[in-house]
């Protein structure tokens, strides 16, 4: 049904991508974690307790729903995998979760995660009031303001939400702090980074959990057109979670594009997005080798993205990977494509989505394939929280 | 072997001790000038950092000063010609994190380091696994490529990291980033008892060195003590002067 990946290696590469790039006192976590994890993530009473609550608390599977008027009005066969519908609202909850419960089984006494819409850090809380955990979750002070609401929820789940000031306020910022309390707080802490971004094994780790999304859509959409696969399958891009678990069931099989979708932001020029795989440059950040928005000097880039989700100078290594094998193609929307789909979703299908895959939706709206295109998008997360920002957005343009 | 290491191990095979302070480059004061004060202040080398965006490595004063001097719009070449400008006897070990060296080319920053009379390079994110290239570049160009290790480093990690490390071995004293903090961790002790027996290179205890008292405490089992924030936060809050003072008296404290 689905194809092995064999990525990464034992050093935790894709090809010349991830590794492990950071200070020498997080190694041995690393290490636990890989070793921890090569065993569990095979372990029958894990598995099990893992797709029990998948199903009874996050409300696994999700369904599959085919957009019926937004494919009449584009001339496409679109379906959308709602990840919306799982528990929190976005596909987070899959990694979160499953972490949370890797954590209890490695003995650590407390989580510490980063957020940057706020989605990661809701599913954090929950996955850590529901198993009783202490957690407290980064987030910059710049997100803490666009997405309030998520604030408030992840509080009254119970965690510490602690803003973080530096740089540009954002997500990046927010892994950098997280990862500072790691280094200090290893032994009896584990860290839920929220993506498949950092060093190994988190990459391979968060795919593994996140790899749901397509192992549950493949059936789904066969199911679904008498036996067909998807022309398409595509996918928003900021760390590349979502993506890498819609893609990982179909890459490498002929005759299907997959298509990840960047947030191309409010311009070209560096500073303006957050088109890492379109227009970075392979460096390191964060742990890993990937592509990255960086100056001359290598530098991290400021990023811009309407989407708080989105906004990222980096991007999971294995995209970079799939992005050089011409495994995966990857191309960028606006923060206007995005709000056009945002409003397109919502008006057509009844469907208010998150901002982040609002950008593949504004793509689609372009028209960008040939008429009669089967296309399998990840719906990532729901919009509730994007809201104000809508509004005031639609209200100045 | 570099010009670092020659230093270090000849103050430590004299019986003595070295101190070694950091200071980030490109930050207002940190100039020539004040290189050759903390040289005259008795230091047996310095590390000058080379700002960049994500310290993840280091706590607030440290990551202002970064943050400061790259909007004033400093760049590794500024901090090159400040060394070379400096052109102090003491050794001179840059601190950097990977993403600049990598940028640059290992090659070329290497090659451009040495001009400026670089001895030593530190890059605190590059553990000893992906550290070969660097190494193998630094080795060919008599820099000394500083590896780390830290609490809960593994024996066999230890013994890898003492094989390849080039100047000295810089053992981080406490679980977490620079800073200075209230005391000397136990485990400083640990990490440089774990090292001894699987390499003959110095071993300079840093992170958390605040005061004098501490550097001595530390000096009691490792060759030396490297101090950052310490010097860092009286510059930062303007005080040059206070900061050199209290280097002459880490000097003091350090058995020499």
């Amino acid at each position: 049904m689905t194809i092995a990946t064999t990525l990464p290696d034992a050093r935790g590469r894709f090809g010349t991508y991830g590794g492990r790039y950071v200070p020498e006192v997080l190694i041995p976590a690393l290490d636990e974690l890989a070793e921890a994890w090569a065993e569990l993530r095979a372990d029958a009473g894990f598995r099990a307790e893992l797709a029990r609550l998948s199903e009874t608390f996050v409300g696994r599977p999700t369904p599959m729903t085919r957009a019926d008027r937004l494919s009449a009005r584009l001339g496409y066969e679109i379906w959308l995998k709602r990840e919306d519908l799982a528990h929190t609202g976005a596909h987070k909850i899959n990694n979160a979760l499953g972490q949370a419960l890797l954590a209890k089984r490695l003995g650590k006494e407390r989580i510490i995660a980063e957020t940057g819409a706020g989605m990661h850090g809701v599913a954090t809380a929950t996955a850590c009031a529901l198993l009783g955990l202490p957690c407290v979750v980064y987030m910059g002070e710049e997100d803490t303001r666009r997405q309030a609401p998520n604030v408030s929820r992840m509080e009254l789940l119970g965690a510490e939400v602690v803003p973080v000031t530096a740089g540009s306020r954002t997500l990046k910022e927010a892994v950098n702090e997280a990862l500072r309390d790691w280094a200090a707080s290893v032994r009896t802490t584990h860290y839920i980074i929220g993506s498949v971004v950092g060093p190994h094994p988190f990459p391979v780790l968060v795919r593994d959990l996140q790899r749901v999304i397509g192992d549950e859509a493949r059936p789904q959409f066969s199911g679904a057109t008498g036996g067909a696969d998807p022309d398409v399958v595509t996918a928003c891009v900021g760390g590349g979670s979502n993506a890498i678990g819609m893609f990982t069931a179909f890459v490498g099989t002929p005759g299907i594009r997959l298509i990840g979708v960047e947030a191309g932001g409010r311009g070209s020029r560096l500073g303006e997005h957050c088109s890492s795989l379109t227009q970075g440059h392979p460096g390191i950040l964060h742990g890993a080798m990937s592509y990255l928005l960086q100056d001359d000097d290598g530098q991290v880039a400021r990023t811009h993205s309407i989407s708080a989700g989105l906004d990222y100078p980096g991007v999971g290594p294995e995209h970079a990977y799939l992005r050089d094998a011409g495994l995966a193609e990857y191309v960028s929307a606006s923060d206007e494509d995005a709000l056009d789909g945002f409003q397109a979703l919502s008006g057509s299908e009844g469907i208010i989505p998150a901002l982040e895959p609002a950008h593949v939706i504004g793509w689609l709206l372009h028209r960008p394939l040939e008429p009669g295109t089967s296309v399998l998008v990840c719906l990532s997360g729901r919009g509730d929280k994007d809201l104000d920002t809508v509004r005031a957005s639609l209200r100045i343009s | 072997m570099g010009r670092l290491e020659d230093a270090l191990r000849a103050r430590r095979d004299s019986g003595g001790h070295a101190f070694v302070p950091y200071v980030t480059g490109g930050y207002p004061g940190v100039d020539a000038g004040l290189l050759h004060r903390l040289a005259a202040a008795g230091a047996d080398a310095i590390e000058i950092g080379i700002p960049f965006s994500d310290p993840v490595m280091d706590g607030g004063v440290i990551q202002e000063a970064s943050a400061e001097a790259l909007r004033a719009g400093v760049r590794p070449g500024d901090v090159l010609a400040t060394i070379r400008e400096a052109a102090i006897e003491a050794p001179v070990a840059v601190m950097t994190y990977v993403n600049p060296v990598v940028r640059h080319g290992i090659s070329s920053f290497l090659d451009e380091a040495v001009a400026a009379g670089v001895a030593g390079v530190i890059v605190p994110d590059l553990p000893v696994d992906e550290s070969s290239e660097l190494g193998r570049e630094s080795a060919a160009r008599g820099v000394d490529a500083v590896l780390l290790a830290a609490p809960g480093t593994r024996e066999e990690r230890m013994a890898e990291i003492g094989r390849r490390s080039r100047g000295f071995v810089y053992c981080v004293a406490t679980y977490g980033v620079t800073g200075a903090r209230d005391r000397v961790e136990g485990t400083a002790g640990v990490v440089v008892a774990a090292l001894r027996p699987h390499t003959d290179l110095p071993l300079l205890v840093g992170v958390g060195i605040g005061t004098p008292a501490q550097a001595a405490e530390v000096c009691a089992f490792a060759d030396g003590a490297v101090v950052g924030s310490a010097l860092m936060h009286r510059i930062v809050g303007g005080d040059v002067e206070g900061a050199i003072q209290l280097a002459s008296a880490f000097r003091r404290a350090i058995p020499s």
